[in-house]
């Protein structure tokens, strides 16, 4: 079981860091996100799987049985909010940015890097 | 030893809630912000007040824990290994004081740049937001917890970026989010990775339990991937490219919180987890970070002073003095000894003030001559003296020319390299602080020395909020530089505190040796604290479940 998810982890890496490369914005977003997915997977994992039941102490009992790791639960959780979070804004930054540029592709030096450039004969009078 | 761990613990518990005030009050204030969005003058006025209680609240804070004490809360009553807490000792008060300081310098400053429109665009409460993930990422003690500070701060950061909406700023920001997120994914691996060694994310929990334990394949792993990720978050090399990329284009007081404060968060990160986490001073876990640390810090200082020098617009060129400084803040912490780490901490306190503070001097500049090109700019000297010596004052602490606060972080950061026996290091920041001071004086007499270069033009006239903002950070500079006996012992004391128990009198011993005074070792410091917490939040034995 362990070694099926350390698979699909890798190759979701790979896949992940393949597409990060790319100079498509759009690309490198869904990149961004997959990586991501592959370390929630990871994450998942470092909670070792054993068991299928709940971390509940039973009543009258004080010591925790044989039971699944909640934690790495909840920061899986916690990281695929942030991450949405985070993949929404890029979104927006990309949408932005095809409607100033009408493009997706991000090849050569952006407005960003033409500001104030010191070898593009550029201006830093913007403000 | 058990008498001492409950005092420890009764003074942490006492005065639990002054760790949640420097993070609560912004977080707080941006929500009521952001529903004040109709009524600017109202939502400014709440925003001013917030930033003033805040570092209000630090100040408290840094008061309490200055003799000695940590000021621990753990939410929900869930004690250390388990729970988050928030943990505020010398360093973390410290830096939300400074924090709080470059928060108040950049409300002066916005007063007179941040106008109708751009309040619009939420400037108030992306602001205070980014502030109250920057004190949060200074005062928990929780590595999971750190992460997220980090995102939010990174979410706060764009918004702040893209306040105008204009092309180069959306270049840049996304830019800066790619990085951002991959600097983030390669952190929470790391992360995961220590959970899965320890069993626990509480920092000094961690500690605690990798006390001892040999060099591991999960722990180098775990540890090279958190230093590319803070690596990543404080620009150093070779992960510096997004940051030149993005700053310049945001407004001036969004790129000076984020030139004052940001970076360091990363470096903070690093001082925090490598010295605490792995145990850098003494037995190191995990080996040749040393070498990878002194390798990153000279070749980011070496590269980006020299970029500095070929730029034009003074906001890139000053993006590039961040990362530079940085680089001598990585040196300190190379070392690995407590003089270095005790230098790099009064480095970061140090730089927060003077890049914020320069960054709000090129506004100033840029309001007088029409923009930020260094070509075009000229005769400040005469028509705006006051700009002109306030700018200096902090070009020159930046360039390390006493009395000011520059001088004496660099003497710190290179006397710390030469004692450590790293006599290349220390040679290469002497060398990179001569290259700093020639880019200040290219500033210097390009925009204010040499008459314009278009006669005729006149400068406009520098609003009195500008000045203040500049002004308030070049008095911080000149009063840390005059008081720098206090300040120095103090950045000692905090790293003495710092330090896990076990290579504390190791680090003290080491520095008694080399020749400065004994500091005294502090007995009363995190985990005692949090243990003791602990014990009264969830039985012991519900750790049974799991073995690591």
């Amino acid at each position: 079981m362990s070694v099926i998810y350390a698979f699909v982890a890798a190759s979701l890496f790979g896949c992940g860091v393949y597409m990060v490369l790319s100079r498509n914005v759009v690309r490198l977003l869904l990149g961004l996100s997959l990586v991501a997915t592959a370390v929630n997977l990871m994450i998942f994992q470092t909670g070792r799987i054993r068991s299928p039941q709940p971390p509940l102490i039973p009543r009258g009992a004080s010591r925790l049985g044989e039971s699944a790791d909640p934690l790495p639960q909840a920061l899986i959780l916690t990281a695929i909010v942030i991450g949405f979070a985070l993949t929404v804004m890029f979104a927006a930054l990309a949408l932005r940015s095809y409607r100033d540029r009408g493009t997706l592709v991000n090849a050569g030096a952006g407005p960003a890097e033409q500001l104030g450039d010191p070898f593009a004969g550029g201006t830093g009078d913007d403000g | 030893m058990m008498a001492e761990t409950l005092v420890g613990a009764t003074a942490a518990v006492a005065s639990s809630g002054l760790a949640l005030w420097p993070v609560a009050i912004p977080l707080g204030a941006a929500a009521i912000t952001l529903l004040l969005r109709r009524r600017p003058a109202l939502q400014r006025g709440v925003m001013e007040a917030a930033v003033l209680l805040m570092l209000t609240a630090s100040v408290w804070l840094l008061a309490h824990v200055a003799p000695g004490r940590v000021a621990a809360m753990a939410f929900g009553g869930w004690g250390a290994p388990f729970g988050v807490t928030f943990v505020a000792d010398r360093l973390g008060a410290a830096l939300t004081v400074v924090t709080g300081l470059v928060a108040l310098a950049v409300t002066i400053y916005a007063r007179a740049e941040i106008r109708a429109r751009r309040r619009r665009a939420d400037f108030d409460p992306i602001f205070l937001a980014m502030l109250a993930s920057v004190n949060g990422a200074f005062l928990t003690g929780d590595i999971f917890n750190l992460y997220v500070w980090f995102e939010l701060m990174l979410v706060a950061a764009m918004g702040l970026v893209t306040i105008d909406r204009r092309p180069a700023q959306i270049d840049g920001a996304i830019r800066y989010a790619a990085m951002g997120m991959l600097g983030a994914t390669f952190i929470l691996i790391g992360i995961g990775l220590l959970y899965g060694a320890t069993g626990t994310l509480d920092m000094a929990s961690i500690s605690a339990a990798l006390a001892g334990r040999g060099p591991s394949v999960t722990l180098t792993a775990a540890a090279y991937l958190l230093f590319a990720g803070f690596a990543l978050k404080a620009g150093l090399f070779p992960f510096f490219f997004w940051l030149p990329a993005s700053y310049h284009t945001a407004p001036i007081a969004a790129s000076a919180a984020l030139a004052g404060l940001l970076t360091k968060v990363g470096l903070y990160a690093c001082l925090r987890v490598f010295v605490v986490v792995f145990h850098g001073i003494g037995q190191p876990t995990v080996p040749g970070l040393s070498v990878l640390f002194a390798i990153v810090a000279a070749a980011t200082m070496v590269l980006c002073v020299l970029a500095a020098i070929a730029q034009i617009d003074l906001r890139r060129l000053l993006a590039f003095h961040i990362i530079c400084q940085v680089a001598y803040m990585m040196l300190g912490l190379a070392l690995l000894s407590l003089l270095g780490i005790a230098a790099a901490i009064f480095y970061m306190w140090h730089s927060m003030l003077v890049q914020a503070g320069l960054f709000l001097g090129a506004g100033a500049v840029g309001r007088a001559t029409g923009g930020y090109d260094l070509r075009r700019a000229g005769g400040l000297m005469r028509e705006r003296p006051l700009t002109a010596a306030l700018f200096a004052t902090l070009a020159l602490s930046l360039s390390g020319i006493p009395p000011l606060s520059g001088f004496w972080a660099k003497f710190l950061v290179i006397d710390a390299a030469f004692r450590g026996g790293a006599m290349w290091l220390g040679i290469t920041a002497l060398i990179v602080g001569l290259l700093t001071l020639y880019s200040m004086s290219k500033i210097w007499t390009d925009a204010f020395w040499r008459s314009p270069p278009r006669p005729g033009k006149l400068t406009r006239q520098v609003p009195p909020a500008m000045a203040g903002a500049v002004a308030l950070l070049a008095a911080c500079t000149l009063g840390i530089g005059l008081a720098i006996g206090p300040v120095s012992s103090f950045a000692r004391a905090a790293a003495v505190q710092m330090l896990p128990p076990a290579t504390a009198a190791q680090g003290a011993e080491q520095g008694t040796q080399q020749g400065t005074q004994p500091a005294a070792v502090e007995r009363r410091r995190q985990p005692a604290a949090m243990q003791a917490a602990a014990v009264d939040g969830i039985p012991q034995s519900a750790t049974a479940g799991r073995a690591p």
